[in-house]
């Protein structure tokens, strides 16, 4: 990719944000995005009148022409929204480094911000009385309701195909815990978990239990990408968006995907591909990762989707501590969704920054990039961070 | 009993399907021009992109591809009947179709009827119709009588 096109190391993100993470927090979700927003802007050391650009998840709450009013941003130019909630976190990371890259803007900044205490989070328990739409339509009527339902079905029959079992999922919860228990302001800093504690957990669907699945928490985080050039001059070192993709194809589903061909088949080829095209960095070079992980499982696609391993070994990939701190391939090293916050994966973003600046609290000293993905049970995206 | 969510029977995708629901017949979407049979049903054929599909009626047996068993909490409509086992469906007559549905005792049986230890990945199944409306009559699966007691 050496074409005038390519994004490859052009922008890097200079500035990352966050709120305290909590439950039932006393400030509005718009007051959390000014407030994670300012603190990217500060720790860049750009005034939110340079702001010119403005990404987010099409779930996000808080319009863009409310945080430009709030914060005193001048002329943005460009804004655009991620499809698919959690699917979409890291696409927010590729348009702001495409609009800066093509000229569209200058200063972006991404954010997302959430508080999962309201009752109007849910998505499910919003559903009316009549459904619409394909998603809705072909599984709400016999009872699969809540995203953990769509996913604990998947497992059962990945569980089935290549003989992974719950103690797989366990590994993954237990690294991603072990992870927390060293960052201060994850959520669940202070409670370790045992495997003991694991297996004692209550159901939430089989075969999923309580902490096969991701905090409800309140917070907002925000980052801020510039030029390369610009970079150098920002307060923090610079972390370079090295490569930035996303993708699905055509039989692709959102967490149910039952209808499709090859439904085993990790939904992250598409984006793989196109990321490692963009990339100087091999799945065998990544030292360390953040995965979406709103459900322990999509842990195991995600490693089989990137080529991490082949088809079937993401299961057996978490054993011996495979995804923990000193092992194959840390993934999650600030607690995750399942342990410091549940932000659609926005925190996985701000982690891949700290590693790059050597801040993070589960810091892998020898990696010199960063793999960073959204939920790929569904149309994905993913980013590679440089420092 | 409180309500669950359903399907519009008149959206012009998948009418078809709930027309057939309600006269206890099993369908799929078939491609006028190729033959190429696809489930859920939607506008076009995925496999020529050609316009006009009709309604292939189908055996109504299949086999258990996966399943889960869904606890609270869940929508008020579900939710009195947690724990109760979720399955989708592999259909017989097509491999590569799979629904989505609930397994039950008896065709008139709650969705909770099946104890999950009786379920297991290849279990086959026989389709059943539960009106649950006016309007829409839900197919369900009930387990094949020929598979007896599992040892």
């Amino acid at each position: 990719m050496n074409g005038t096109l390519s994004l490859k190391d052009r922008t890097a993100i200079v500035g990352i944000g966050e709120t305290a993470f909590g439950k039932a927090m006393a400030q509005s979700e718009e007051q959390l995005a000014c407030i994670a927003i300012k603190a990217a802007l500060d720790d860049a050391g750009i005034s939110p009148s340079e702001v010119d650009g403005l990404c987010s998840l099409n779930m996000e709450n808080v319009f863009q022409h409310d945080i430009a009013r709030d914060l005193g941003m001048k002329e943005v130019t460009y804004y655009s929204q991620m499809p698919a909630g959690g699917h979409g976190g890291c696409g927010t990371v590729g348009h702001a480094a495409m609009a800066i890259a093509t000229g569209q803007a200058k200063v972006v900044v991404g954010w997302r911000s959430r508080k999962r205490s309201g009752r109007a989070s849910r998505v499910w328990a919003q559903l009316e009385q009549r459904i619409q739409g394909s998603r809705d339509t072909w599984l709400r009527p016999w009872g699969i309701i809540r995203p953990v339902d769509e996913v604990g079905v998947m497992y059962t029959r990945y569980m089935h195909e290549f003989g992974a079992t719950r103690d797989h999922l366990a590994n993954v919860a237990l690294a991603f815990r072990g992870h927390a228990n060293r960052n201060p302001k994850a959520f669940m800093h202070s409670k370790p978990m045992s495997r003991e504690d694991y297996f004692a957990a209550r159901w939430i669907s089989e075969p999923l239990c309580l902490f096969d699945c991701c905090l409800e928490t309140d917070g907002a985080i925000a980052f801020v990408v510039t030029a390369a050039d610009r970079a150098r001059d920002c307060r923090t070192r610079p972390v370079y968006v090295h490569a930035a993709a996303q993708g699905f194809d055509g039989g692709s589903a959102i967490l149910a995907n039952y209808f499709t061909a090859d439904p085993m088949r990790s939904q992250a080829a598409t984006c793989a591909k196109s990321l490692w095209r963009q990339s100087d960095f091999r799945a065998a070079d990544i030292k360390v990762a953040q995965f979406y992980d709103a459900f322990t499982p999509e842990v195991f696609f995600t490693l089989e989707g990137y080529g991490f391993c082949g088809r079937g070994e993401g299961a057996a990939f978490t054993e011996d501590g495979g995804v923990a701190l000193g092992g194959r391939l840390p993934v999650n090293t600030g607690g995750g969704s399942l342990s410091e916050v549940y932000l659609h994966g926005f925190n996985m973003i701000t982690e891949g920054v700290k590693q790059m600046r050597g801040t993070s609290t589960g810091q892998v000293e020898q990696a010199d990039c960063c793999f960073v993905s959204s939920s790929d049970l569904g149309p994905t995206c993913a980013v590679v961070l440089r420092n | 009993m409180t309500a669950i969510p359903l399907p519009y029977a008149d959206d012009p995708d998948t009418a078809g399907f709930w027309d057939a629901a309600r006269e206890r017949r099993l369908v799929v979407q078939r491609c006028k021009a190729c033959g190429h049979c696809q489930f859920p049903p939607h506008p076009f054929c995925a496999a020529c992109a050609h316009a006009e599909t009709e309604w292939a009626e189908t055996s109504g047996r299949g086999s258990v591809w996966s399943y889960g068993v869904a606890h609270g909490p869940t929508l008020p409509g579900f939710q009195d009947l947690v724990p109760y086992p979720m399955i989708v469906v592999e259909l017989e007559d097509h491999p590569h179709l799979r629904m989505v549905g609930s397994l039950v005792a008896a065709p008139d049986a709650p969705i909770n009827s099946v104890a999950a230890s009786a379920i297991h990945i290849g279990m086959p199944v026989d389709v059943t119709f539960t009106a649950v409306s006016d309007d829409i009559t839900l197919p369900r699966w009930v387990p094949r009588a020929s598979e007896g007691q599992r040892p």
